[in-house]
């Protein structure tokens, strides 16, 4: 099972693509360039996705994320003036406090990382690639089969999460309640 | 090199099943996926300019009027002559505009309109990638383009633009959920074949379960003897009814086009766009109603297949559709050589006349090349997929020449309370109709224990 | 081991065979992209923004590993169907869509009442 010759290639591309993308986005002073770049960090990732052989989650990603929510984003920024946002001060004052914290928990991460492994790989096992034929069915099968799925109840759950959203965000956004 | 020559000449083999996209060899199938990529983008282009020429001319003798009829035999070099036209005028920018978003925001609505097509099934084979979510990335790759208008009517700078785009990308968004549960129901129809009992019977080989990729949509269509939109009478009608508003005000067009009507808000969120860039929206514009067009063709009307495929079956009606490229093709020949012949005799008029005469030879070429057996075999699904979504095409052109406009809370009133109920219903009782037996089986059970 | 000049020797092996190490690297660097915006930042919209970062980095993880788990046998719980990595990873697309509406709905109601989008104005409560 030999991953296709460009994986790095794309891999790098892609990676640098997402790094860049939040980068921008911490920082941009007009946030609708910050939006533009979070559009492509999340693009970005959608074809990380695919070339994890994830393409039904590639797909929820690039309609929810990248169509749905981002464009939420736009609207909101649109309908906020955002002239005299710009000419404020863009950091707060304990900006070095917070990126010496957020930087200890990244080195938080990599010590985990080498305390628990220690050395060895992550997936001693190996990759085994199934192809991507299938993998809206298999899926749904976790989904939603009677004998071997197990997210039924996640997923019922989950609408309820969503109706309860959608009645918050209308009555959070009502000039009159 | 030899060796390449004959990896690429292998996916000409008759018996070859899949599309480039998932042929084996990787040099033959980055060359076929290359021109694949060049033939569907290029037809799409003439497909837009065709378009323009069509639009203007149906809706001109709808209105009882000629329509362009100067600039060659007529009219038939005006979209030339207007692409020329916007070519060449003047890169206006707004003042205070966000230059940066102002230049981006064209390029996201023609990307996702065009990169939509890498999808779209022409035929069995002769799609460039068939992807495993083929419908749900069409869908997704249709929703980035309420960004670029959002982008379009923020970066304008100004009211008209701001408001256009608001209401442009609040439509959208609406009608994309009404458009999503009319695919939905035709989704649980690929379901229905096979040894397993729908979603409960997930089989090797996609045997008894669903699919979301383009072409099998239409195998399963074609496996079921019907075409979805006859399926389970009216149910598979009122799918193709709540798809075929949806899709006409996803595009923004007439009657749901009060976003970017002439007459109401001076061009929307387009406005302070000019020259190329408004071609840019435009053609993104074109590209997307033959894009959801193609959607609609492929969910409920069959696709690639010739019409009638199980009632009028056997090698004689095979023959005699097969024939039928070729004659439509004549046919246009004919009326060219017709109107050439009606063309008036003034010198002024010769080149004129000899190009509408240059053209209807064209024509009749092309209908003659179709009646070889070999070509009409390859070509004869591309035909029925084009001649359909040119069906579709001369619709829309017919509502814009037909209704009036609808008002904006009429139209977001038919998208949330009209169209979205229809569609869940439609959900439910499509999955109920799928499931009678095992449902039946059910209530059977309920009744006895009581 | 190919030997770069001035970087001594790298291991390209390593650097062109991507493994889970290096989706872990990129999704802890997003992880720490997004908090550093959520910690920093003064604008909500874009504190908001960070923390879909976030979100999305530790998608990133779930479906990476999602991917490697397929490869381990059965009795452990991998396999071909083993996609429980992806199922997580859409619920969590979903979570973030419902935070992302009524995130969007305060952030309205407050600007309504305060004409401003300042993240260190919201101090009603403050004693």
């Amino acid at each position: 099972m030999n991953p296709p010759v460009a994986t790095p290639f794309f891999f790098y591309l892609l990676a640098g693509t997402m790094i860049i993308g939040g980068i921008l986005v911490i920082t941009r002073k007009n946030a609708v360039h910050s939006a533009l770049a979070l559009i492509t960090t999340l693009l970005a990732q959608a074809a990380l996705y695919l070339m994890l052989y994830a393409p039904f989650v590639a797909g929820v990603q690039i309609i929810l994320y990248a169509g749905g929510i981002m464009v939420l984003f736009l609207f909101v920024i649109m309908l906020i003036s955002i002239e005299r946002s710009m000419k404020e001060r863009q950091f707060n004052k304990q900006w070095l406090v917070g990126g010496a914290a957020a930087l200890a928990l990244g080195g938080l991460f990599i010590s985990v990382y080498l305390t628990t492994t220690k050395g060895k790989a992550l997936f001693p096992e190996g990759s085994v690639t199934y192809g991507e034929t299938e993998n809206t069915q298999k899926i749904a099968a976790l989904l939603f089969d009677r004998g071997a799925g197990q997210y039924m109840f996640a997923f019922e759950i989950a609408s309820l999460l969503l109706l309860v959203a959608i009645i918050g965000a209308v009555v959070m956004a009502k000039k009159r309640i | 090199m030899g060796q390449i020559l004959q990896y690429i000449q292998s996916y000409l083999d008759k018996d070859v099943k899949v599309t480039p996209g998932a042929f084996g060899n990787i040099y033959a199938s980055l060359f076929w996926a290359t021109v694949y990529i060049l033939v569907v983008f290029g037809g799409l282009s003439v497909a837009v300019i065709a378009m323009n020429w069509l639009e203007r001319k149906i809706l001109a003798h709808m209105q009882v009027r000629l329509g362009p009829m100067r600039v060659g035999p007529h009219g038939l070099l005006q979209p030339i002559a207007d692409a020329i036209k916007l070519l060449l005028k003047e890169d206006i920018i707004p003042a205070e505009a966000d230059a940066f978003v102002f230049w981006i925001a064209p390029f996201i609505v023609v990307l996702a309109a065009f990169t939509v097509f890498v999808v779209v099934p022409f035929g069995p084979t002769h799609a460039i990638t068939d992807m495993n979510i083929g419908i749900l990335f069409m869908l997704g790759v249709s929703s980035l383009s309420v960004l670029g208008v959002v982008m379009a009517g923020w970066a304008s700078n100004s009211h008209y633009p701001l408001i256009g785009a608001l209401r442009s990308s609040a439509q959208m968004v609406s009608y994309e959920v009404a458009m999503g549960l009319a695919v939905l129901s035709v989704i649980l129809l690929t379901s229905l074949q096979g040894p397993g009992l729908g979603l409960y019977g997930i089989g090797a080989g996609g045997q008894g379960s669903g699919t979301l990729s383009m072409i099998g949509i239409v195998q399963a269509q074609q496996e079921q003897g019907v075409w979805f939109i006859f399926k389970f009478f009216p149910l598979g009608l009122v799918g193709f009814f709540i798809f075929a508003i949806a899709m006409v005000a996803e595009t923004n067009r007439a009657p749901f086009d009060l976003p970017e009507a002439e007459s109401e808000l001076t061009a929307g969120f387009h406005t302070e766009y000019s020259g190329f860039r408004w071609s840019l929206f435009f053609l993104a514009e074109y590209s997307a109603m033959i894009a959801v067009s193609s959607i609609a063709v492929t969910l409920w009307l069959g696709g690639w297949l010739r019409p009638f495929p199980n009632l009028l079956s056997g090698s004689t009606w095979d023959h005699v559709f097969s024939v039928i490229p070729g004659l439509t093709f004549l046919f246009f020949a004919a009326i060219c050589f017709f109107n050439t012949a009606r063309m008036p005799k003034h010198p002024l008029f010769k080149v004129q006349t000899m190009g509408l005469a240059g053209f209807g030879a064209v024509l009749g070429l092309i209908g003659l090349v179709m009646f070889v057996p070999a070509v009409s075999l390859r070509v004869g699904d591309i035909f029925w997929f084009s001649a359909k979504v040119a069906g579709f095409m001369y619709l829309y052109i017919w509502y814009r020449g037909t209704f009036p406009r609808y008002r904006f809370d009429q139209l977001m009133k038919v998208g949330w309370k009209i169209l979205l109920p229809m569609g869940l219903a439609l959900l439910i009782l499509t999955a109920a109709m799928g499931m009678r037996t095992e449902l039946w089986a059910q209530i059977q059970e309920v009744w006895h224990g009581l | 081991m190919t030997s770069v000049r001035g970087l001594g020797e790298i291991d390209m092996d390593s650097l062109l065979n991507i493994t889970p190490l290096h989706y872990v690297v990129l999704g802890a660097a997003l992880f720490v992209l997004g908090v550093i915006g959520v910690l920093t930042r003064r604008n909500v919209v874009i504190v908001l923004m960070s923390i879909e970062l976030i979100l999305n980095a530790v998608n990133l993880n779930l479906v990476a590993f999602s991917r490697y788990w397929q490869g381990m046998p059965a009795r452990m719980g991998g396999g071909p169907g083993a996609l429980h990595g992806q199922v997580f990873a859409i619920f969590v697309i979903t979570d973030a869509a419902a935070e992302a509406a009524v995130g969007l709905g305060i952030l309205i109601a407050f600007f309504r009442n305060k004409e401003t989008v300042n993240v260190d104005e919201v101090n009603l409560l403050k004693w």
